[in-house]
């Protein structure tokens, strides 16, 4: 379980519809439970269908992160038009253990939001667990 | 020799060290998917052989992150 400030879910919600239908894309930072928040990311790829971090831009985010002792513990990135689960391809590319991948849906009237961590213990085989998030506040 | 690693201080054996052999060690699964920066440069990933890596040096590596719907 993560809990997440309200605060922070509005922010990468509001994210997500300042973008679509292009998809936005982020991290989130805290400890290794509560976030504390949400820093937006560059979609290098502009696209509908897909979403790309810059490399640059991370380096910057985890030492941002770092320099005030939080370490960056949430993927987020939005589905305008479809629901809040992982798709073969967030699978193929999330290989990160460590990161939670959050997922915000614009497809509905009221958005929605799911977690999961991803393990890849050898090729082939991939692990899906669902993280339940509890919105603080 | 004495590696920062993404913030951490790490003794690493030798005098120098290739990047490629450096994520191997640090049990990197995936190093296709890994952008490196040394001493505040990002690496291309066909440099990661060639580069080597040695005392007072600063590494920071992370997962490329990308997805779709």
């Amino acid at each position: 379980m993560i809990r997440v400030p309200k605060t922070v879910v509005d922010e990468l919600i509001a994210h997500a519809r300042s973008l679509a239908p292009v998809e936005s894309c982020g991290y989130i930072a805290g400890s290794s439970t509560q976030m504390t928040r949400y820093i937006v990311m560059t979609n290098v790829d502009n696209s509908p269908d897909h979403f790309s971090f810059d490399p640059k831009e991370q380096f910057q985010a985890v030492k941002s992160a770092r320099s005030t002792g939080e370490t960056l513990q949430v993927v987020v990135h939005s589905h305008p038009v479809t629901p809040a689960r992982l798709s073969a391809e967030d699978i193929r590319l999330f290989n990160d253990p460590q990161m939670i991948y959050l997922i915000v849906s614009l497809k509905d009237t009221i958005p929605t939001t799911n977690a999961f961590r991803v393990f890849k213990p050898e090729p082939g085989v991939v692990d899906i667990q669902p993280v339940v998030i509890q919105v603080m506040g | 020799m004495e590696i920062t690693i993404n913030g951490d201080k790490a003794t690493v054996d030798g005098v120098k060290i290739s990047v490629s052999d450096l994520l191997k060690a640090r049990n990197v699964d995936m190093p296709d998917m890994v952008s490196v920066e040394v001493n505040g440069t990002i690496l291309e990933r066909s440099e990661f052989d060639s580069t080597q890596v040695g005392d007072g040096d600063e590494v920071e590596f992370l997962y490329f992150m990308g997805g779709g719907r």
